[in-house]
């Protein structure tokens, strides 16, 4: 109890210099947290973002824009897949895979994309066990005779386009909006709108795939190509391997105008592989930032004990063993950076929030700022036991204060 | 059996030429218990140095410092610290009162080294010494006499068998000087402590029976005088 009196009159006393420094110390815990937990958890997003396919045959090109721009229905589409191609595909090599679902792009309303499928994509698990629910009303209508004009819209899209259950909307041109653009005479109705999924799906407007092949003003001649098959392979491991080694002799050895992607989740690791320097430079200035702030105690405290050496050397008459004063000052340095770790986790939930509303509403992709994560443990541990390792240097000075020459006030 | 028995006591400091010069050179003092002793000492003669030695704050050069059984002169830095919190109360000239805690807490570091710190008992003690209604104030926020009145309030937190008293009424005005002193006393007696007070000022020395000067004891202080 004395401990703390001393401790909270110090910390108290030296407010605005105890403030300033635990400040410090809670962006840098605050930060390295972050960028811990952000990497994290994008990276696992992103691996699962995988939409319940495996693999994914494209037009001959990178195959990562191919993966962004199937999944995640970002960058530009690479090409297209003619309709004899994929025809082959679904024919010639079915024993190959379980089930291939066909996408075309090409078309957005105000930025969000429209994209053609079949229904059977929404059969698909997109991640282990849930499968893409409809939020209100049904789906589009499609068979082997008939489509309608209908969409079924990502959650985010409804709510970001303001878009409900009978609205109806015209497609633009193009994976981009441009402001002024004219717009596609063909008109939709929204007949579905999904719940959210935390995938990039929720950022997607669905149509029949025919309605994206056969849109007003695209080339007729091309209306049987798609753009990518998303392929899910079979469930056994070796038929699984098997089927995934087939398809890229198959093509990419075999062809010179296709691409398979025999794992998604592969072309994003090798993805977050390439940046894994930029995260190692955050995470560097996040140690730095760390180390400069445990410094900032040493200093904030270091430079007090000059006018606290009368204080010591009042409490050693009153009976204080050096081991007290020395305890004070370790104890005074840890709850410095105590201090510190709460405005930490306060940074950390900005920041974590932040990013995920940005990837969110960029990507598609949820981020779970509240789940427990070990380095949320590990950060703050650290971070006490190195400000109180700290403030051993001027609690050692504390230790040595000369009781009978600091009792007489300094002028 | 007396509470304090000092012999063969000699402290000396090192003076600027490093040359040894001795301050105090005791062969023999007693104090018994709830005894209340002024000792007489002018400016230099090694009076808070005495006490300080008393207190274990200083390491006597050579000679036995028994405080209730225990030679404070060979005790360790802890035990020094051990005994200090347990058996003395040090009243400063200066007060020496901690400027960032209130009273009460002031009065609560006076017994939270030897024990644990009890808000009843330091109520009690500021009571005691017509403080009532200035626990939560600062020492910056008392008056002199006041803030004698802390210190002496918490001198007497640790329940101690001896109260040392350096220059308690040097920085009052002779009003206060009075009141400070006749208080002083009466809690040490009331506490059944034993009262060492050293001073220059006749007028705290007249009230006391048993005053002595300093000289008579320290053989090096009557050098001094010379």
């Amino acid at each position: 109890m004395t401990i703390w009196m001393i401790i909270r009159n110090s910390l108290r006393h030296h407010a605005l210099s105890t403030g300033i420094t635990a400040v410090s110390i809670g962006l840098g815990c605050g930060l390295l947290m972050s960028v811990w937990v952000v990497n994290f958890q994008t990276q696992r997003a992103f691996k699962n973002v995988t939409g319940g396919f495996d693999s994914i045959l494209g037009p001959r090109g990178s195959q990562l824009q191919l993966v962004l721009n199937s999944l995640f229905h970002m960058d530009s589409s690479p090409g297209l897949v003619k309709a004899f191609d994929y025809r082959l595909f679904r024919e010639k090599y079915k024993r190959f895979y379980n089930r291939a679902v066909p996408i075309a792009v090409g078309d957005n309303l105000k930025g969000y994309r429209i994209v053609g499928t079949t229904l059977e994509l929404f059969e698909v698990e997109h991640s282990p066990g849930q499968k893409y629910e409809l939020a209100a009303g049904e789906k589009f209508i499609q068979n082997a005779t008939q489509w309608n004009k209908e969409a079924v819209i990502g959650h985010t899209v409804a709510v970001q386009l303001g878009l409900g259950i009978n609205d109806t909307f015209q497609p633009y041109h193009g994976l981009n909006f441009t402001e002024g653009q004219m717009p596609h005479k063909d008109i939709y109705t929204v007949t579905g709108i999904l719940k959210p999924s935390g995938t990039p799906a929720d950022r997607v407007i669905w149509i029949p795939i025919e309605g994206l092949q056969q849109m007003d003003g695209h080339d007729p001649r091309f209306a049987g190509d798609v753009s990518a098959v998303l392929i899910q392979m079979s469930d056994n491991t070796t038929a699984r391997a098997f089927g995934m080694n087939s398809l890229d002799s198959i093509y990419n050895k075999g062809t010179d105008h296709l691409t398979f992607v025999k794992s998604n989740e592969d072309v994003v690791a090798r993805l977050f592989d390439q940046f894994a320097w930029a995260e190692s430079v955050l995470r560097w200035v996040a140690y730095l930032v760390a180390v400069v702030a445990a410094a900032g105690v040493l200093a904030s405290i270091y430079n007090t004990m000059n006018e606290r050496r009368r204080e010591f050397a009042i409490l050693r008459a009153l009976g204080a063993r050096r081991s007290t004063i020395f305890s004070v000052i370790v104890m005074e340095s840890a709850t410095i950076a105590a201090l510190g770790v709460l405005i930490g986790f306060g940074v950390y939930a900005i920041i974590l929030l932040v990013a995920e509303g940005t990837l969110r509403n960029e990507i598609g992709v949820s981020l779970h700022p509240m789940e427990p994560h070990k380095v949320m443990l590990i950060v703050p541990v650290v971070m006490v036991a190195f400000g109180a390792l700290v403030g051993i240097i001027p609690a050692a000075k504390a230790y040595g204060t000369d009781v009978s020459k600091n009792l007489t006030p300094q002028s | 059996m007396s509470l304090l028995k000092i012999r063969q006591l000699i402290k000396s400091y090192k003076a600027p030429g490093g040359v040894r010069h001795t301050v105090l050179e005791v062969p023999e003092f007693s104090l018994e218990a709830g005894q209340q002793l002024a000792l007489r000492g002018a400016s230099g003669t090694g009076k808070t140095t005495f006490l300080n030695c008393i207190a274990g704050i200083l390491r006597p050069d050579a000679g036995d410092i028994e405080l209730a059984g225990q030679n404070i002169a060979i005790a360790s830095e802890s035990q020094r610290d051990e005994l200090r919190a347990q058996h003395i109360g040090y009243i400063f000239q200066t007060f020496n009162l901690l400027q960032g805690y209130t009273c009460l807490e002031n009065v609560l570091l006076g017994m939270s080294f030897s024990g644990p710190a009890n808000t009843q008992q330091a109520t009690a003690l500021l009571n005691r010494v017509g403080l009532a209604d200035r626990m939560d104030y600062r020492p910056g926020e008392l008056s002199v006499g006041q803030q004698q009145r802390v210190a002496v309030a918490r001198a007497l937190a640790n329940r101690p068998n001896l109260v040392l008293a350096d220059e308690p009424t040097g920085n009052l005005d002779p009003q206060n000087a009075q009141e400070a002193l006749q208080l002083i006393r009466e809690v040490c007696r009331e506490n059944t402590a034993a009262l060492l007070l050293v001073s220059h000022d006749q007028g705290v020395l007249d009230q006391f029976e048993d005053c002595h000067d300093l000289a008579e004891i320290n053989k090096a202080a009557k050098e001094v005088a010379k």
